[in-house]
């Protein structure tokens, strides 16, 4: 049973026929060729498919596609601006935030999310909103730095 | 997952008729957090799906005689953020801000909790110890049910096939009352909670004995549960450690944990006792501070 859907993909109208049970992570990935979204425990736990869904972020493993239908994605790849890496990114070249690289987008984009929300984040702060980004290689020091970093600069 | 059809009435009215005709082929759905997960590992493999994501008015909070009328479709960062839900209830903020992780707060709602029936999520077990009433739509008309009545059994709740939960009415606590929510995690935080526990405690005028009191308990049994005995051990006492080890007893024999990698049932069932002490401790102390403030 397919169904078109539309949705806004980092700015831009997007039109793709999928099954129904298409989540909105393998649709990003396999229908729309955004692969920086990644599948790690499948089941909403893990944050490595964070997206925002009209800002807000969400788990787009356990999101089905035809539910974003007219809404607004963004992924880890509309972060960046014309050969200028977002503030977010930038600090975590700087402060060391990633290790193995698989769970960064996620953290990028969960980092993203909390600095439109709260720009000036205290470190619990940081914590309550991050705890839902795993880190296999336990970079969690350096995330938190790394996040403290993006909202100093931004402030600057 | 399996193939499904999907439909995204935009009035109740159409969604119930959708419902009607599918029975038990079609299931409801709104943030699909437990129901895509479930759907993912094949537990359930509905051949329709009826979502509620586009009916209007299903995502309010209200204020209703004094007690909030929280939309089925509310999600749960929505309660937890709520500038309403934290000056009149913020026992229900903070609980709700106990969910998972922000991420997942984002899209599970208010009446998805309710329906899904887990016996290990936080909100019902406030919502019963706060004597809140889930409001149900069917074809034949709507009906309201406590909160500590729509639970039947593990993943079951009291909704028939065609009913979809509309609204959580939340009384507010009268005058002299503190509530609380304690939940052990001794995992990690956004874990389900080995043991979880709400009290709400009201005092007599005098500011210090217990006029009534309401417990519930999560993760202890198949369904969250209402420990009654342990209620009327409360009625008219003082607090003191004395009483708190009777109410703990009280609710250790009215648990039925399972073993579990969150730990063994005996463990769960001592726990049970810490925990409600915990909960009524702090839910004492500050209905002490509420008599204080209206005296």
């Amino acid at each position: 049973m397919n169904c078109k859907i539309r949705l806004t993909v980092n700015g831009t109208a997007r039109a793709v026929e999928i099954p129904t049970y298409r989540t909105l992570l393998d649709c990003l990935r396999y229908d729309l060729g955004l692969t920086g979204s990644k599948e790690g425990c499948g089941v909403g736990v893990c944050g490595a498919c964070t997206v925002l869904l009209d800002g807000k972020m969400i788990s787009s493993c356990i999101a089905l596609a035809v539910s974003a239908n007219g809404h607004e994605v963004t992924t880890v790849e509309g972060l960046a601006g014309d050969e200028r890496l977002h503030p977010v990114q930038q600090a975590f070249i700087d402060a060391g935030g990633f290790q193995c690289g698989i769970c960064t987008p996620g953290q990028v984009v969960s980092a993203k999310a909390l600095l439109d929300a709260i720009p000036n984040p205290t470190d619990a702060e940081i914590r309550e909103w991050m705890l839902g980004n795993l880190c296999r290689c336990t970079g969690y020091y350096k995330i938190i730095e790394s996040i403290r970093a993006a909202a100093e600069r931004s402030r600057a | 997952m399996n193939a499904f059809e999907y439909a995204a009435p935009r009035t109740l009215d159409e969604a119930l008729a959708v419902l009607r005709e599918h029975g038990d082929e079609a299931r409801v759905i709104a943030g699909g957090t437990a129901l895509v997960t479930m759907m993912r590992q094949r537990l359930l493999n509905p051949g329709h799906l009826v979502s509620l994501r586009e009916i209007s008015g299903l995502d309010r909070i209200d204020a209703a005689n004094g007690d909030l009328r929280i939309g089925a479709l509310v999600t749960h960062r929505n309660v937890e953020t709520s500038p309403l839900v934290q000056e009149w209830i913020p026992v229900l903020a903070e609980t709700f801000r106990r969910v998972a992780s922000v991420r997942v707060r984002h899209m599970a709602t208010v009446g998805g909790a309710l329906a899904h029936a887990d016996p290990n999520q936080d909100p019902p077990v406030t919502l019963i110890a706060l004597g809140a009433c889930v409001e149900i739509r069917g074809a034949g008309g709507g009906r309201a049910l406590p909160v500590a009545e729509f639970f039947r059994d593990y993943y079951e709740s009291a909704l028939q096939p065609g009913e979809v939960v509309t609204s959580v009415v939340v009384p507010r606590l009268p005058a002299a009352s503190g509530a609380a929510y304690v939940k052990f995690l001794p995992r990690t935080a956004d874990d389900y909670a080995t043991v979880a526990v709400a009290a709400t405690v009201s005092l007599e005028p005098d500011g210090e004995r217990c006029r009534s009191a309401r417990i519930a308990l999560g993760s202890v049994g198949v369904t969250p549960i209402r420990a009654r005995a342990a209620e009327r051990l409360l009625a008219g006492q003082l607090f003191g450690a004395e009483l708190l080890r009777a109410a703990g007893e009280a609710v250790e024999a009215a648990v039925d944990p399972l073993s579990d990698h969150r730990g063994s049932a005996a463990y769960k069932r001592e726990m049970a006792a810490v925990m409600v002490g915990r909960a009524l401790t702090q839910a004492w102390d500050a209905a002490r501070v509420s008599a204080r403030g209206t005296r």
